[in-house]
């Protein structure tokens, strides 16, 4: 059971990983093997979420996740939460609000708001707070990001009770 | 390097057997940081991962004792119904780093470390709970009391594992606090966990990065009963609540290091331990009707 190679389930498809270091975390294959850069790296931590992804369901830090643990999880980067190469309705409302200055925390903030929305459609502004609670921004003071995260889930609402 | 993705408590145990000073690896909080800074040399590595049976909790209805598999995140303890079983176990687990965290951090990882600023910890302690370890050869239950020896140091065993550990469902307040640089994302200076037993009449307190290991102010405890009945909703004055906290605190031994003072750690533990109790006395009729009956 020890890992010459080991693979894993990005975005719904399968990667081998070669001749890679076993005690490598998730964040580096991601970016540096698998050529899936959109996950950022700073403090290598767990205290930042830059580098957040999806895994098996939960919002993690993938600095965090050894990568040849990762096997057999479905794990969901920034890449792969826009199906069609348009912006999810997230990442738009992150450009209309204004969300973004140095761009660096939005990948892990993008899928932190994803997750969040998709098992609460109705957060509420704590709620909101909550989620975002492990992810750093050092440019905006939050405030755009809040409202950004607000309009996502009111576009949400209002499509749901618009198609209803 | 090697990676062993075990799938079942008895390969991880074979692993082990196989290869004692292999480090075991659950959420991974802790044991990257360590990798990911070159902080320590890796060989071997038992990931925990994808043990189902780690991430199960049982409530036994006749002992009312609760069984928390050693791999069940946080995130979990936070929410129903482990939340309402155990309230202070919930508070503590909603103070762990960010909800990344909470979703990979669990028991056995805070037990498995051992930092005296575990957040798990003082709770354990406070609740008298039993660590249950695992061996390929054999099985051993241990006091969390005894499990703690210093810091980063515990009674494991290399050949062992931690499959989980199991707490009283306690009738009364219990309740947790921990005091850091800011709110949110913080590693303890000073944390405490109390916890009043209505029915038997006794008040715990577990103190939390103030000493090499969690702390049970056992003095103060025993003080405490003296001053006033404990049974049903305690009656606490202001001022008996703050020497509580003064007692408390002269029972920690806290130092100096990057993260607080020990003056500081001192009077934060006065101040969250009397708090605690006034929780305690304020709101014990509210909580008393918590878990199986």
């Amino acid at each position: 059971m020890s890992n010459e190679f080991y693979t894993l389930r990005v975005n719904g498809m399968e990667h081998q990983v070669q001749d890679a270091w076993a005690g490598e975390s998730l964040l580096y294959v991601l970016r540096e093997r698998l050529g899936l850069p959109g996950t950022k790296g700073a403090c290598e931590q767990g205290e930042c979420g830059s580098c957040t992804v999806i895994m098996d369901g939960e919002a993690v830090c993938s600095c965090l996740v050894m990568a040849a643990t990762a096997v057999e999880a479905d794990i969901v980067t920034v890449e792969g939460l826009a199906s069609d190469g348009e912006p999810t309705d997230v990442q738009q409302s992150f450009v209309n609000a204004g969300g973004v200055q140095c761009g660096f925390c939005t990948p892990g903030l993008i899928v932190a708001v994803h997750h969040l929305l998709d098992r609460n459609p109705a957060p509420s502004d704590l709620e909101i707070k909550e989620a975002i609670s492990g992810n750093i921004c050092r440019c905006t003071g939050y405030g755009r990001i809040f409202e950004a995260v607000r309009q996502a889930r009111d576009t949400r609402a209002a499509d749901i009770s618009g198609g209803a | 390097m090697t990676v062993v993705n075990a799938t079942s408590i008895e390969q991880a145990l074979s692993a082990l057997a196989a290869n004692p000073q292999a480090r075991l690896i659950q959420g991974g909080t802790d044991l990257m940081v360590e990798v990911n800074f070159n902080r320590t040399k890796v060989e071997n590595v038992v990931s925990l991962r994808r043990v189902a049976e780690l991430r199960r909790w049982h409530l036994d209805d006749e002992t009312s004792m609760l069984r928390i598999g050693s791999g069940v995140p946080y995130a979990e303890m936070e929410r129903a119904p482990l939340r309402d079983y155990v309230p202070a176990l919930a508070e503590a687990a909603r103070t762990v780093g960010s909800p990344q965290i909470r979703a990979a951090g669990s028991l056995g990882g805070n037990l498995g470390t051992c930092s005296p600023a575990g957040d798990g910890l003082p709770v354990l302690s406070a609740l008298d709970a039993v660590v249950h370890l695992r061996s390929s050869a054999a099985a051993r239950d241990v006091s969390v009391h005894d499990f703690m020896v210093g810091v980063k140091r515990n009674a494991r065993q290399p050949h062992e594992l931690i499959v989980a550990v199991s707490v009283p469902i306690v009738q009364g307040f219990q309740g947790y606090a921990k005091v850091g640089t800011r709110n949110a994302m913080v590693i303890s200076a000073a944390s405490a966990c109390l916890v009043h037993d209505a029915r038997a009449g006794t008040v715990r307190i577990a103190l939390g990065a103030v000493a090499p290991t969690v702390v049970r102010a056992r003095a103060t405890e025993a003080w405490l009963a003296t001053q006033t009945s404990l049974v049903g909703n305690p009656k606490v004055s202001d001022t008996l609540a703050r020497e509580f906290g003064q007692r408390a605190a002269a029972e920690c031994s806290p130092i100096d290091d990057h993260r607080s003072t020990a003056d500081y750690r001192r009077h934060a533990i006065s101040v969250l331990a009397q708090r605690l109790l006034l929780r305690a006395a304020n709101e014990s009729t509210a909580t008393t009707k918590r878990g199986p009956q």
